[in-house]
């Protein structure tokens, strides 16, 4: 059974950029075998904060710039994992993964199958994903149903800072090779226009949050309203404005595609007999059609209302303002949906 | 080098021939009908690497149990030389539950951690594994050191020059191994890269490259022992081309009919005559040294393939197992 988490008590407030990055330096202070390399990890702090300050804490040996070369490091990850170390590995944007995919998916997720068990990679591959800030077609994607298609890597995407945290403490301490999605919306950038919930309550102490595991962020009974990452802030919003109207939205928040908690998914589902899939990621062939294949697998009588999603549509993420904004998840786009839900 | 030693090249290149010749044998015996790749007891495709067994005798005679080899889609001898159980290694190949991967991996996926090795199918893949090997070995302060070993071919590919590139700018214990054997499957090298070798790349990441000619295993050792006393010594990679042979072709089944004249001078230069021929002017071997190194692999070979076909095929239900740790 899926149930609320209640957040550890502590009034200590992070952004999730620096959530992620104490998560980091923990388990580097815990485990001599961690250490973190990649573009501008270092004295940067990562081009989106995920290493901010770690340089200073852990000097160059351990946090380790690289060149633009992210096959030769990606590689370079997998070797060390092999050999037993724990390697952080930055690619700095999702969508740079054309130059180096090999390593990740025909290699990195897959030695340990070949293998027969017997050689793992605990290795955690982090990158920055998603769009909204103009930044166009090569840097805006989110592409977390391209790694979870292909067997063999963990695929993690937090939405909130005290999840980055936990997540990232437990992909570390993971055996296999977790891909760790963060969306540069949620990281609480002093540069970025920001929903308030990117930043918030953060325990001191390290914490893990398990990975495969959903959480409902706003529990409800008239729709289920399935999300990940960015979007889930967008559908907290709606549902807390929706509340007002006696329009009552449960609120899934996946925190992992890889594994997906299914179950979470037709618990909730089959209290609400609706379902709207909200994702950032393209609209075909990904994330939404496999939630709507769970349903069917599972039950085709459980929805009272056909299957609604709020997804990326199948183009390239444009530059003009105009166009992006029409494109993504947006809480209009959102709500839309759930009213059309509700009624139907 | 004493006269031991380089009996020892010797028996350990018959050694590797003979798996070669005795995989092959049984590659095609049942392969029914006989143009079906996928039929047979040993199904899929099948890479042999006779003609290159000096490359990986005479690198092997200077690594250590705990020193890392990251191989090609072309991996047995290097495996075998390094010290690979040939019985689970077998195992594997023949796709049986007591191989290397439980038969999950087949002949371009062999590991073996014992041995720190593996291989892989995609060419030049395992070079920056290399690479984050010897990162390894530096930051825990052992001398181990990574070998990396592709083809010629995967000179041209971008893994390489980045690898080469990571190995020197952190100057980290890798030795870069490319065995050059003409032929990138049916393409011969002159069709693939503009320079007669690849050594001098290594001068532009600041790689001491060298080429090594003749295909000789004590050529070759000597030079794989220089780079891998250096890279112990915390002095950095070197790159090393070494020119060796492809007797067979590309995969089991390839005709090599581009081939054409070349091979039957290929087959002219086929290493283990040749240093069977130097070692008995020298009175070093005879007719029965000869015979005993064949028979010793031969049993030794025979062996492994029993083990292999006594082991059980993977039981179908067990198909999800080991995708996650």
């Amino acid at each position: 059974m899926t149930v609320t988490e209640t957040v550890a008590p502590s009034t200590r407030r992070l952004s999730t950029a620096k959530a992620l990055s104490e998560g980091i330096a923990q388990e580097m202070e815990r485990d001599d075998s961690v250490f973190v390399m990649g573009e501008d990890v270092g004295a940067y702090g990562g081009i989106f904060g995920s290493t901010g300050g770690l340089i200073d804490q852990f000097g160059p040996s351990r946090i380790i710039d690289t060149p633009i070369s992210e096959t030769g490091f990606i590689g370079a990850g997998i070797g060390a994992a092999t050999e037993g170390l724990r390697p952080v590995v930055e690619l700095m944007f999702v969508d740079f993964f054309g130059v180096c995919f090999d390593q990740i998916y025909n290699h990195m997720a897959k030695i340990h199958f070949e293998s027969g068990g017997n050689v793992k990679v605990p290795m955690v591959l982090m990158m920055a994903v998603g769009g909204g800030y103009n930044d166009a077609a090569q840097h805006s994607q989110c592409l977390w149903a391209s790694f979870a298609h292909m067997p063999g890597m963990k695929v993690v995407v937090p939405s909130n800072p005290y999840d980055a945290k936990g997540l990232m403490i437990s992909a570390i301490r993971d055996d296999s090779p977790v891909v760790y999605m963060f969306h540069k919306g949620v990281m609480g950038l002093p540069w970025m226009a920001k929903n308030p919930r990117s930043i918030g309550p953060v325990p001191e102490d390290a914490y893990t949050v398990p990975i495969g595991k959903a959480n409902v962020v706003h529990p409800g009974s008239d729709v289920t309203v399935v999300s990940l990452s960015m979007s889930v802030q967008h559908c907290q919003d709606v549902a807390e404005k929706l509340d007002g109207e006696g329009i009552s939205a449960e609120v899934i928040d996946l925190r992992s595609v890889i594994p997906l908690d299914r179950e979470a998914v037709l618990e909730s589902v089959a209290k609400t007999g609706r379902l709207l899939v909200v994702d950032e990621d393209y609209k075909s062939f990904g994330l939404s059609g496999e939630l709507a294949a769970t349903i069917v697998e599972h039950d085709p009588t459980m929805l009272k209302a056909p299957f609604a999603r709020v997804t990326y549509p199948d183009v390239p993420v444009p530059y003009a303002r105009s166009l992006e904004q029409a494109a993504l998840p947006t809480r209009e786009r959102i709500e839309a949906a759930i009213r059309s839900l509700v009624r139907a | 080098m004493d006269g031991a030693q380089r009996l020892g090249f010797y028996r350990q290149m018959v050694r590797i021939r003979t798996y070669e010749e005795t995989i092959r044998g049984n590659y095609h015996a049942d392969k029914t009908p006989a143009w079906d790749i996928g039929a047979g007891l040993i199904p899929g495709e099948m890479h042999l690497a006779a003609g290159q067994e000096p490359v990986a005798v005479g690198l092997c005679a200077h690594l250590r149990d705990d020193d890392a080899i990251t191989g090609p889609h072309r991996p047995h001898h290097l495996a075998l030389a390094k010290g690979v159980d040939m019985h689970r290694m077998t195992a594997e190949i023949y796709g049986r539950v007591d191989g290397l991967g439980r038969g999950r991996g087949g002949h371009m996926h062999l590991f073996d951690p014992a041995q720190h090795f593996s291989c892989s199918g995609i060419i030049a893949e395992g070079m920056p594994v290399a690479v984050g090997q010897a990162l390894a070995f530096s930051r825990k302060g052992t001398d181990n050191v990574a070998v990396a070993v592709a083809g010629e071919g995967a000179a041209n590919q971008g893994a390489f020059h980045e690898a080469l590139n990571l190995a020197s700018l952190w100057k980290l214990p890798v030795i870069f191994i490319i065995e050059d054997n003409d032929w990138a499957i049916s393409v011969p090298r002159d069709s693939s890269t503009p320079i007669k070798s690849n050594a001098p790349r290594g001068a532009a990441y600041g790689i001491p490259g060298e080429r090594i000619e003749g295909n000789d295993v004590e050529t070759i050792s000597d030079a794989c022992g220089r780079a891998v006393a250096r890279a112990r010594a915390g002095e950095g990679p070197t790159l090393l081309e070494i020119h060796t042979v492809r007797l067979w072709g590309h995969f089991e089944g390839d005709a090599q009919a581009y081939r054409g004249a070349e091979l039957a001078v290929a087959e002219s230069h086929d290493p283990i005559p040749i240093y069977e021929a130097k070692l008995r002017a020298e009175g070093l071997l005879d007719d029965a040294g000869v015979a005993a190194a064949k028979a010793e692999a031969q049993a030794e070979v025979d062996a492994a393939i029993a083990f292999a076909l006594a082991s059980p095929v993977p039981d179908p239900s067990t198909l999800s197992d080991y995708v996650f740790a």
